[in-house]
C-alpha cells in the first residue's frame, strides 16, 4: 500500500515484515527513528516472536546479533558512522563466522570534527569487512532492499549492510509502497542456518584456524561474494515479479546508451545527478549515469559493460581516501583497467554539504570541456582553506583548524551583513 | 561378599575422600555419566587452574540443566588451549567470537533461545580476568544491568597469561608481570589499583554473585548448581592459579588456591541481589607469606632483598577482607589464639 511515510519508518515496517527474531540496537543519529519504530512494534505486540534488546554500545549490538544468529535466529541491527566504527571488530567477526545478519547503515560522516550529517565515509571504512553492501537510491528502494537483504544473507551465509543516506533518506517523508505480510512471506522463507548452537548436535563455532587453512577460509568468503554477484540480479528479478518494482540489482544505468560522459555514483544523490543530466541532454550533450546499487561485491563486469562506450567517466563520491583520493574511483578504474578512457573523481557532499543540481551542472559543463581536474572537491571554499594554510605557516600554535575555519566564516558573514545594511 | 573396611586418606586438608560421601554429595566428576564438557587432550599447561575450574563448572552446569547448556567463550587461554580446528575439547555447543564481547554474545544466544522456545537451554559465558574486568567490562556491565539470563564465569588468574603474563586490572599489588616488573622502589604491580569485580557485580543488584577457588571444587559445583537454579544475570568469580604466570609448581595449584582463601586474600562468599548471604569462613588462618612465598611473581619480596614492609601491606589487605566479610568467626579465632 502506497503511503506518505518517513524513510526510517518505511525501513522499520519492512524489517518487521521480514519477521526478525532478535533486534538489538544502540541509538545514533540518524539511525534512531528506525530502531525506535521497531522497538515500538515489538513492545505493542505488532511484531511478535521478536526479542528487542537495548544494548549498551554498538559493539554489544553487533555481538548480540552474532550470538543470536549463531543460535539460529534471524537477527537485525542498525547503526551509523561512529557506531559502525565502534562495532567494527564484531563487524569483521560476523562475516568471518558466516552469520547472515542484516544491518541498516544510515550513512553519516565520521569525526573528527564531529558531524552528524550524511556522507559515505562510514560505509567505505568497512568495504573490506566481508559484508555485502547495498546502496539505496530512494526510500522505496531502501525498504525493498531489506527484504532482499535477508534472502541474500541467509542463502549465502554472508551478512548484508543496507546503506541508506542519513537524513536525506532516513528523515525524508515520501511515498513508499510497503509490502504486505503474505508477499514478504512468499519471498522470504524461514531462516535455515548452516551452523547452529544446538545441544542435540554440539559444534564448536569460532575456533582458531592457522596458516594451513586460513587462506582457503578467506577464499571461500571471496567465492561467496562472487556467488552474490549472480544471486543479486536474480533476487531483484524475483522481487520485480512479486512487486513490479525495479529495486536492487547490481547497477542501474540512465541514458548511457550513446553517452560520451558517464557519471558514476552511489545512493540518493543519483536523483539530483539525473535531473542535471536531463537538463544537459536538452542542450545536446551526451551524458549518462551509472548508479552502483551493489558496492560489495563490486560488480566489475556490469560496470565495465555499462561504461564501455564512454569517453570520460566522472565518479562522484561522498567519501575519499585522505592520502590518495577516490575510493569508488579506484574500483571503477580497476574494472576498466585495459580500456581507453579518462577518469575524473569528484568528491562531494562531505559532512552533509548539499549537492545541488546547479553544482552538478557546473561539474558536467567542465567535464564537457575536458576541464575537470583528476580530483575535484565540489563547492570547496578554496579561500577559506588558503587562509588556514597561511595561518598554519605563520603561527605555530594556530589552534584547531575546524574552529578557525568557522570563525573566519562567521566573520565573513557579519561583514556581508554590515555591507548589506 | 566380604566386608570392606573404610580407610580415611590424609590429603593435607579438611577434605575427605569422595567415596566417603553419600552418592548425592559426590562430585560430578565421580559420576560415570559426567558429560566431559571439556574433554581430555587439550593443550592447557600442567597444573592449569583454569582447565580444572572450567571442567568442574561446566559439568556441574550440565548436570544441573539435564545436559542443556550452550557455552560462549571470550578469547584467552581457555579458548586457545581447548581448540583449534579441527580439534576441540568441547562436547557442548560452544561459540567463540571476540575477546571483549562474550557477555553480549551470550545475551544474543539467550535471546535467540527464548524466541525459539528453547528456554530450557541455558547459557554459560566464560572469560579470563582480562576478558572480564578489562576489555569485556562494558559488555559485562550491560549484560548485568539488563539482567539477561546468562551465568558468566570469570576464571581469574590475575593477568594476561595467554599473551605472556601482562598486568590486568585483576593483578594484585606487588605481583610481578611482564608489564609490572619487579624493579624500582615499588617493585611489581602498584598498590591502590585494580577492580574488585564481585563487588562491582553486586552493585548491579543481580540475582546471584559468588566467588570460589579450585581448592574447593565441591563448593564450586554447588555454586554453579545454585546459579543454574536461578534465572537472570549471575556471576561466578573463580580463582584459578596459573603455574606459568605465577611462577608456582604445577602440583601446588590447589594448595595455593587454598592458601589464597585461608589467608583472607581471596574472600569466598555468595551474594544475592547485592547482599552477602554466606561466606566460607577461614578454617586455619595463615599469614600471607605462606601464600606469597610459593610464587615467583612475589620472589622480590623475599630472600636477600626482602621487603617485609610490602608483605605487611599485603597482609593489611587480607585483614581488611577478613573484617569486611567476617571471614573468621569468633570460635575459630579463639581456637587459633589458644593454639
Amino acid at each position: 500500500m502506497l503511503r506518505q511515510i518517513e524513510g526510517s519508518r518505511a525501513i522499520a515496517e519492512t524489517v518487521a515484515l521480514c519477521r526478525p527474531e532478535v533486534v538489538c540496537a544502540y541509538p545514533i543519529s540518524p539511525q534512531t527513528h528506525i530502531i525506535e519504530a521497531v522497538g515500538a512494534m515489538v513492545k505493542s505486540g505488532v511484531l511478535t516472536s521478536c526479542e528487542f534488546i537495548n544494548v549498551e554500545s554498538e559493539f554489544a549490538a553487533m555481538s548480540v546479533a552474532i550470538g543470536a544468529s549463531a543460535t539460529g535466529a534471524r537477527s537485525y541491527t542498525a547503526t551509523a558512522s561512529q557506531g559502525l566504527l565502534f562495532m567494527v571488530e564484531a563487524v569483521f567477526n560476523a562475516s568471518g563466522l558466516g552469520l547472515p545478519i542484516v544491518m541498516t547503515l544510515a550513512n553519516r560522516a565520521i569525526g573528527a570534527p564531529i558531524n552528524i550529517w550524511n556522507d559515505h565515509s562510514d560505509a567505505m571504512a568497512v568495504r573490506d569487512a566481508g559484508w555485502i553492501q547495498l546502496f539505496a537510491e530512494t526510500n522505496q528502494e531502501a525498504a525493498d532492499l531489506h527484504v532482499q537483504a535477508f534472502k541474500l544473507a541467509e542463502e549465502l551465509s554472508v551478512p548484508v549492510m543496507v546503506c541508506v543516506d542519513g537524513f536525506i533518506l532516513t528523515h525524508a517523508v515520501e511515498g513508499v509502497d510497503i509490502l504486505d505480510q503474505a508477499s514478504v512471506d512468499s519471498f522470504l522463507p524461514p531462516y535455515e542456518p548452516r551452523q547452529v548452537l544446538d545441544v542435540d548436535e554440539p559444534v564448536s563455532i569460532g575456533a582458531m584456524v592457522g596458516p594451513e587453512a586460513f587462506e582457503e577460509v578467506r577464499y571461500l568468503a571471496y567465492l561467496r561474494q562472487r556467488d552474490a554477484l549472480e544471486r543479486i540480479p536474480e533476487i531483484a528479478r524475483t522481487f520485480n515479479d512479486l512487486t513490479g518494482r525495479d529495486s536492487g540489482g547490481l547497477i542501474r544505468t540512465y541514458r548511457t546508451d550513446d553517452a560520451e560522459i558517464v557519471v558514476v555514483a552511489l545512493g540518493s544523490v543519483l536523483g539530483t545527478i539525473k535531473d542535471a543530466v536531463d537538463i544537459r541532454r536538452d542542450l545536446g550533450e551526451r551524458i549518462g549515469v551509472v548508479g552502483i546499487t551493489t558496492f560489495r561485491p563490486f560488480p566489475s563486469e556490469a560496470v565495465r559493460s555499462a561504461l564501455a562506450n564512454a569517453r570520460q567517466v566522472v565518479v562522484l563520491e561522498k567519501a575519499f581516501s585522505t592520502g590518495f583520493g577516490g575510493v569508488l574511483s579506484t574500483d571503477v578504474a580497476m574494472s576498466l583497467r585495459d580500456m581507453d578512457f579518462d577518469l575524473r573523481t569528484v568528491v562531494a557532499g562531505l559532512g552533509g554539504r548539499a549537492i545541488t543540481r546547479r553544482s552538478i551542472e557546473e561539474m558536467l559543463e567542465k567535464a564537457q570541456h575536458d576541464d575537470l581536474e583528476s580530483l575535484t572537491f565540489l563547492d570547496l571554499d578554496q579561500g577559506a582553506v588558503e587562509r588556514e594554510r597561511e595561518r598554519m605557516r605563520t603561527v605555530r600554535r594556530s589552534g584547531p583548524s575546524a574552529e578557525n575555519l568557522l570563525r573566519d566564516r562567521t566573520a565573513d558573514l557579519s561583514k556581508a551583513v554590515r555591507r548589506g545594511a | 561378599m566380604t566386608d570392606q573396611r573404610v580407610h580415611f586418606y590424609q590429603v593435607g586438608s579438611f577434605a575427605v575422600g569422595n567415596r566417603l560421601l553419600s552418592p548425592d554429595d559426590r562430585t560430578v566428576q565421580s559420576q560415570r555419566d559426567r558429560t566431559n564438557s571439556i574433554d581430555s587432550g587439550h593443550r592447557a599447561c600442567q597444573g592449569c587452574g583454569e582447565a580444572l575450574g572450567a571442567r568442574y563448572a561446566l559439568d556441574a552446569a550440565m548436570r544441573a540443566t539435564n545436559g542443556r547448556v550452550v557455552a560462549v567463550n571470550a578469547t584467552g587461554c581457555l579458548e586457545v588451549f581447548s581448540t583449534p580446528y579441527p580439534e576441540t575439547s568441547w562436547r557442548i555447543p560452544w561459540l567463540h567470537s571476540l575477546f571483549g564481547n562474550a557477555p553480549a554474545v551470550a545475551t544474543g544466544v539467550a535471546a535467540a533461545l527464548r524466541v525459539k522456545g528453547k528456554g530450557d537451554v541455558r547459557v554459560v559465558a566464560q572469560a579470563g580476568d582480562g576478558g572480564t574486568v578489562d576489555i569485556g567490562f562494558g559488555a559485562l556491565s550491560g549484560m548485568f544491568e539488563r539482567n539477561d539470563d546468562v551465568l558468566f564465569i570469570c576464571y581469574d588468574n590475575e593477568g594476561y597469561m595467554n599473551t605472556g603474563v601482562q598486568r590486568s586490572a585483576a593483578t594484585p599489588p606487588a605481583a610481578r608481570t611482564a608489564t609490572t616488573d619487579a624493579v624500582g622502589p615499588e617493585p611489581g604491580n602498584i598498590f591502590g589499583t585494580g577492580k574488585d569485580l564481585p563487588r562491582i557485580a553486586m552493585a548491579h543488584d543481580i540475582p546471584y554473585v559468588a566467588t570460589a577457588t579450585v581448592a574447593d571444587l565441591h563448593d564450586l559445583e554447588r555454586k554453579v548448581e545454585r546459579a543454574m537454579a536461578m534465572h537472570g544475570a549471575r556471576y561466578l568469580h573463580v580463582l584459578v592459579p596459573c603455574p606459568l604466570g605465577w611462577g608456582s609448581a604445577s602440583n601446588d595449584t590447589i594448595h595455593i588456591a587454598r592458601l589464597a582463601k585461608e589467608s583472607g586474600l581471596f574472600p569466598v562468599f555468595e551474594a544475592e541481589h547485592g547482599k552477602v548471604t554466606s561466606v566460607s569462613t577461614i578454617r586455619r588462618r595463615v599469614p600471607v607469606e605462606q601464600y606469597l612465598s610459593l610464587q615467583r611473581r612475589y620472589g622480590h619480596l623475599f630472600g636477600s632483598n626482602a621487603r617485609p614492609d610490602i608483605v605487611a601491606r599485603i597482609q593489611a589487605i587480607a585483614d581488611e577482607n577478613i573484617a569486611r566479610y567476617a571471614l573468621i568467626d569468633d570460635a575459630t579465632e579463639s581456637q587459633e589464639m589458644s593454639a
